[in-house]
């Protein structure tokens, strides 16, 4: 499906620039996220760490720098905008599961509209990737009638189901009650196992030590750390990132 | 009352005139008035500017106005018609349409933005965001209005019997001049006929407001 190899430049962000009115929101930002690899992105609130997620799928516009996929870089809004987005699975804080759609049809409508896959293909895809999830049977609900955590695997699931090339994690564990955050972690380490490249967002360390390749530490809209989980946990270099981790341990 | 049983076919073809200029008028409205909010919601600012000068020209003035143009200024333009009743129709369905536009607006504005972004994450193209995923939320939300803007719209088509097409109120006034002792009777008995009309509408509003509601 793809060109690239394992290893190779997946995502790349050069100079990536944004302001909020005053605030200078992403500064300066450099990254580049390998096939295969998994980047946390932490960092105390307001840092930026969202928005730099949200820009890679331009859901945020960016002032200057670049933002490439898999070697081309981001198109202005459009159909080719549309296109790239297919490739790069998003998932939100806050779910967004169209509300007015089945779970069935929340993970089916993506390959039908976008794709042009057929209907009986795509309803088959679709029970693998719930049941992969944990949530085949409540395909015939409507989303409201799911606890937040089952709601969250079928956003995965939807997203999976564009077969994209990176995943996206906007803190997809802050809006869920702390009994529910597991199920859903559970499944996103399962994912990072299976090879998926994928730059998270969040606030749990946890998943980070367990499954990240990377961690990225962000603070005031700049990338300040850039380690491996044992690194940046063990014997973080920077005054920020030490305040941040001490902050974290004294609870 | 005898009045009233005596001229029930009048009034019943008034009823079947004043039923077809509104559904007519309606369905027109609907659609144009659906497209001017998705004008009013679309990346390009000139069409974005096109709806909202439109929505704001025809809903501050007055019905009579859009009647007038409709009537007289748009023949001496060229654009002739063999019935005044085209005319009434163009009238009310442009008037209303403007009003449509933002009851549908406001149900757009009501749908959550995560859902827009996350249609538009898979792939979705602005069209299919908009018809797919925000404008069946956004519909569901407004029909209530929607139907209080269509009962609104079968008071107004009363406006057309102003300018000689005979509907459920031109017969009305026909009959009050041709009745002069018993224009209460008459007059009651055009209301009932509108009440026949909108009654039913409102009671559809509220039937349909609690079947298509969605949980959040």
């Amino acid at each position: 499906m793809t060109t690239t190899a394992p290893g190779d430049t997946l995502v790349s962000l050069k100079a990536v620039n944004k302001h909020y009115g005053q605030l200078h929101v992403l500064k300066d930002i450099n990254l580049q996220v390998r096939k295969g690899e998994v980047v946390v992105v932490i960092g105390p609130s307001g840092s930026g760490k969202s928005t730099l997620c949200r820009a890679i799928n331009r859901l945020e516009t960016i002032e200057s720098g670049t933002i490439s996929i898999d070697g081309k870089v981001l198109p202005e809004e459009g159909k080719e905008l549309a296109q790239l987005r297919a490739d790069v699975g998003m998932v939100f804080q806050s779910f967004n599961l169209f509300a007015h759609k089945t779970i069935l049809e929340n993970v089916t409508l993506g390959p039908i509209k976008v794709k042009g896959v057929n209907k009986a293909t795509a309803d088959k895809d679709a029970m693998a990737l719930l049941e992969r999830v944990g949530v085949g049977h409540q395909a015939p609900k409507l989303p409201a009638q799911l606890s937040g955590g089952q709601q969250q695997r079928v956003a995965i699931a939807r997203a999976l189901a564009m077969k994209p090339k990176v995943m996206l994690f906007d803190e997809p564990t802050s809006a869920l009650d702390p009994e529910m955050i597991n199920e859903v972690l559970d499944v996103m380490v399962q994912l990072a196992k299976e090879g998926m490249t994928m730059i998270v967002v969040t606030h749990e360390m946890g998943f980070a030590r367990k499954a990240a390749d990377r961690v990225v530490f962000m603070a005031d809209g700049q990338i300040v750390e850039d380690a491996t989980p044992e690194e940046f946990f063990t014997n973080p270099r920077s005054s920020r990132a030490k305040d941040f981790l001490s902050k974290l341990l004294t609870h | 009352m005898d009045v009233i049983i005596e001229n029930l076919p009048l009034y019943w073809e008034g009823f079947l005139r004043t039923l077809f200029l509104s559904a007519v008028s309606g369905i027109i409205a609907l659609v144009l008035g659906t497209l001017l909010a998705a004008a009013r919601v679309s990346p390009v600012a000139a069409l974005r500017g096109f709806s909202t000068v439109y929505v704001e020209v025809l809903r501050n003035t007055p019905l009579t106005i859009a009647f007038f143009f409709a009537a007289i200024v748009l023949p001496r333009i060229g654009v002739r018609f063999e019935q005044f009743e085209v005319a009434a129709i163009i009238a009310l369905s442009t008037y209303t349409a403007a009003f449509i536009a933002e009851a549908v607006r406001s149900g757009v504005n009501s749908v959550p933005v995560g859902q827009a972004e996350a249609a538009r994450s898979i792939g979705m193209k602005f069209g299919q965001v908009l018809s797919l995923i925000i404008l069946p939320q956004a519909l569901r939300t407004v029909i209530p209005p929607l139907i209080n803007i269509l009962i609104a719209l079968v008071k107004n088509s009363s406006v057309a019997g102003a300018f000689f097409v005979l509907e459920l109120f031109g017969y009305g006034r026909q009959l009050a001049n041709a009745n002069g002792d018993a224009v209460i009777a008459v007059l009651l008995g055009t209301a009932f006929f509108y009440l026949l009309l909108t009654v039913p509408l409102g009671i559809l509003a509220s039937t349909v407001e609690r079947k298509v509601a969605i949980a959040r």
